[in-house]
């Protein structure tokens, strides 16, 4: 697979950001570099291999049905660049 | 057109998504609260709210929850499975993704049996259910200049319940979510409140020439906060399409937002970029594999369901389609009424006091049967006492009834008693009465014997009134013209 510009607009469109032409040429280059890394384990031959999901052999690791309050309204709301003492604030979005 | 004109041309063709928030105590992936109408961003943790270096752990019950949904519509259970993750971006998903079931869905098959638009029995068939999360909300509405983000609702457990295309009009689709909800309700899983949108609908809806063999574009609608707003929504749409289509134009495939004051739906444009969600599996949750045992465990404790209680109810106990319909449309009526009967065998007696007197008295206090204060033990022994011939209806109902309810802990036989309610076991009181009443009123006596059979309510009334009510009405009426023939 080649990353060509195209695919640059999509994948940005998909995050909502917004990147002029030379960024875009940079992403392609470093989006076909990491692509080219992993294409290398194409070399190997994995016919009936099941695929590999998780790196861990566990499985069931659940919790019990409890709650737990652990961290305050002002410590979820500290790290946001807009808030008021209630609400995260973000631009005006349309109703969806 | 109108629906009819469209209905002889085309053939609809509906398929539900149901998303149910779960009742748990906590989130799906971690440990704070699960709880409506709470503070704004207080149910939040670092997991629910996408920190990084954060690390999901599923909650038990959410997957005791989906199986014991899936085993109520009959669906199979899959035995190894994963999450994965559901790419978009939007302010009140913090994490950037939704942490959902694609590959392996908790529940795949099954059905729920509904009522059909001509009343006969229909299998809805289900294509899976799955375990996902909720997202947070967006206010749009509150802040002239600002969206507000509350993130309560994040990370809250849903399980999303997807119909085969074979719902084909409003009402299936109508009856289908009142059967969905009451199992949801019966299972005790979710509340189904759609005003409060613990449990929403999206409905994809399609029309195609009748005969046709290729389904026609699909609009998917969302935004229904009752179910009487699907059955709106799949109306207003069937028309739209069919005007359409009719006039040379295409379904543009798309998302709408139903109105509900003005009863239509509204496209939401700008969405020309189809969804490229970009599945993947959730590495940070790890696989669940469901064992046969626990299957079984799950199986053995389920409630009655209401599909069954119906059918107990009309082949087992008589009762008409109308009281088993009634009785098993809300699950604590239901568990109320197994309670009566658990303790008297007159099933369509206790169907009429818990329909009749009980039901009015919970309209009237505009409370639940929860908080109904007699006993269902209590009401049996009334039914049993008005059997037994003991009291008649019309004093049960109007004294000793409000009596048990202003003291109950009372039991009826007592309050009868106290109160010289109980009617005379041999008939000797009420044949005295009745000579008096015939004695006391000579003129009418006379044309009743001559065969004035009206004048019967008028010694009726009498009788009722020297006996303080207590004569039942049936032995009274032998009586009056028993006596009278001797007279």
């Amino acid at each position: 697979m080649k990353i060509d510009l195209t695919t640059v607009d999509k994948i940005a469109s998909l995050a909502k950001l917004e990147f002029n032409g030379s960024e875009k040429e940079d992403i392609a280059m470093d989006m076909n570099k990491m692509l080219d890394f992993v294409d290398k384990l194409q070399e190997v031959d994995t016919e009936g291999v099941k695929p590999l999901i998780h790196m861990t052999e566990q499985v069931n690791v659940l919790r019990e049905d409890v709650a737990r309050i652990e961290i305050t309204q002002k410590e979820a709301l500290k790290n946001a660049p807009k808030k008021d003492s209630t609400y995260f604030k973000i631009p005006k979005v349309i109703s969806q | 057109m109108t629906l009819e004109e469209v209905l002889k041309k085309y053939e609809v063709v509906i398929g539900l998504e149901v998303h149910a928030q779960l009742n748990t105590k906590s989130k799906a992936y971690s440990a704070d609260p699960n709880e409506f109408g709470s503070v704004p961003n207080t149910n939040v943790s670092p997991v629910s709210l996408g920190h990084p270096g954060t690390l999901p752990k599923l909650n038990k019950e959410v997957i005791n929850h989906a199986i014991k949904l899936g085993l109520a519509c009959h669906c199979d259970i899959t035995r190894e499975m994963h999450f994965d993750r559901k790419n978009y971006f939007y302010a009140d998903l913090p994490k950037g993704y939704q942490i959902t079931q694609d590959k392996t869905p908790v529940c795949r098959h099954g059905y729920v049996l509904i009522k059909d638009a001509d009343g006969n029995e229909k299998r809805i068939d289900l294509t899976r259910i799955h375990m996902e999360e909720d997202s947070g909300k967006s206010i749009h509405d509150q802040d002239p200049f600002d969206t507000l983000v509350d993130l309560n609702r994040a990370g809250v457990p849903l399980l999303e319940i997807v119909t085969e295309p074979v719902i084909k009009n409003a009402t299936e689709a109508y009856n289908y979510l009142i059967e969905v909800r009451k199992l949801l309700r019966y299972l005790d899983v979710c509340d189904g409140n759609m005003e409060e949108g613990s449990m929403r609908c999206d409905a994809n809806i399609s029309i195609m020439p009748i005969g046709s063999k290729t389904y026609g574009n699909r609009v998917e609608v969302k935004n229904m906060n009752s179910i009487r707003n699907v059955y709106r929504a799949i109306e207003f749409e069937i028309v739209r399409h069919a005007e359409i289509l009719e006039n040379g134009g295409e379904i543009y495939q798309e998302t709408r937002n139903f109105d509900a004051p003005s009863g239509s739906t509204i496209g939401m444009r700008g969405k020309e970029n189809a969804h490229d969600y970009r599945y993947f599996p959730e590495p940070d949750l790890g696989g669940i594999t469901i064992e046969q045992a626990y299957i079984n465990q799950i199986e053995s404790m389920l409630p009655p369901l209401p599909n069954f209680l119906y059918k107990k109810y009309i082949n087992e106990l008589g009762l008409s389609d109308y009281d088993a319909t009634n009785i098993v449309e809300n699950r604590d009526i239901a568990l109320y009424f197994e309670e009566i009967i658990k303790h008297t065998s007159s099933y369509k007696n206790a169907a009429n006091w818990l329909m009749g007197a009980i039901k009015s008295y919970l309209n009237e206090m505009s409370i639940e049967i929860s908080e109904f204060p007699i006993g269902a033990d209590k009401i049996a022994q009334l039914i049993t006492l008005i059997e037994s011939g003991k009291i008649n209806n019309t004093i049960a109902t109007q004294k000793v009834f409000p009596e048990m309810l202003a003291n109950p802990t009372a039991n009826p036989q007592d309050i009868a008693t106290k109160n010289d309610w109980i009617v005379q076991g041999d008939s000797g009181e009420i044949e005295a009465i009745i000579k008096g009443v015939f004695e006391k009123n000579p003129d009418e006596t006379k044309r009743f014997k001559d065969g004035e059979k009206k004048l019967a309510g008028f010694f009726m009334g009498l009788v009722m009134r020297e006996s303080k009510g207590k004569a039942d009405p049936k032995t009274t009426t032998q009586l009056l013209n028993k006596i009278i023939e001797t007279l």
